[in-house]
């Protein structure tokens, strides 16, 4: 039986200079980096686009020698379709708009509290950097912070359910936070687009 | 007692790009040479 062929050879054997490589790596993640972009950006031909430049950026990367992150290879490029989408959006902010007159805010009369779409995609893309930060807590207090966060439990339920005290609870939510933030500090993350 | 169901939709749309693009992409990367000189990289592109 056939085996297909792992990214990483692939691209290993398209710097050394074999085309054929590369179109077997396209054809082969063509449809769920296309799906991914079409999902975000909802318009076919904006896909295409974004498909494109994002595989010109691969092709330029890989044939100069810089790219590093071996075996990762289609996470990488995700990241790239990723970044380009956030372009495509900041770039269509800069499109005419009306906005209205000083004395006259049509935002002032209707409003859309909902995040646009760039502030989806930066949202997702924060929550998914989190949820790997909190992976690297130890168990008893990931445990603690993902009940209170993400299952909205109170400490008292906490407690209940992990067989601990209310004070031991409290104290594994609060050194969860302080070694988060050390993670956070030790490698320079940052969380927001600010 | 009265149960709403709710219509379950499928989001999920698979697209893929289009066979041009793709021969655009490997006509790119073929024409497309990087030559190294003194710490320096170039592009060219020999079509």
């Amino acid at each position: 039986m056939a085996q297909a062929i792992d990214d990483s050879v692939l691209v290993r054997d398209y710097i050394s200079g074999d085309e054929h490589a590369l179109e077997i790596l396209i054809r082969r993640h063509n449809q769920r980096i296309t799906s991914f972009i079409y999902s975000k950006v909802m318009d076919r031909d904006i896909a295409e686009d974004i498909f494109q430049d994002t595989f010109i950026k691969v092709i330029n990367t890989l044939k100069k020698g810089n790219y590093s992150e071996e075996g990762k290879f289609l996470p990488w490029v995700m990241r790239i379709a990723h970044n380009l989408i956030i372009d495509f959006f900041r770039k269509n902010k800069r499109m005419p708009k009306f906005e209205g007159s000083d004395d006259f805010n049509i935002f002032s009369v209707i409003g859309d509290e909902d995040l646009n779409a760039e502030g989806m995609i930066i949202k997702e893309q924060i929550d998914t950097d989190l949820e790997l930060l909190i992976d690297e807590l130890p168990e008893d207090q990931k445990e603690v912070l993902v009940m209170r966060i993400y299952r909205d439990m109170s400490f008292k339920e906490i407690s209940e359910n992990t067989g601990v005290s209310i004070n031991t609870a409290l104290g594994r939510m609060r050194y969860a936070l302080i070694n988060l933030r050390k993670i956070i500090q030790k490698h320079n993350i940052v969380l927001t687009d600010m | 007692m009265e149960k709403i169901y709710s219509e379950e939709k499928n989001l999920c749309r698979l697209a893929k790009a289009r066979p041009e693009t793709i021969r655009f992409l490997l006509d790119y990367s073929r024409s497309l040479k990087i030559l190294a000189y003194q710490g320096f990289k170039f592009e060219a592109n020999i079509n």
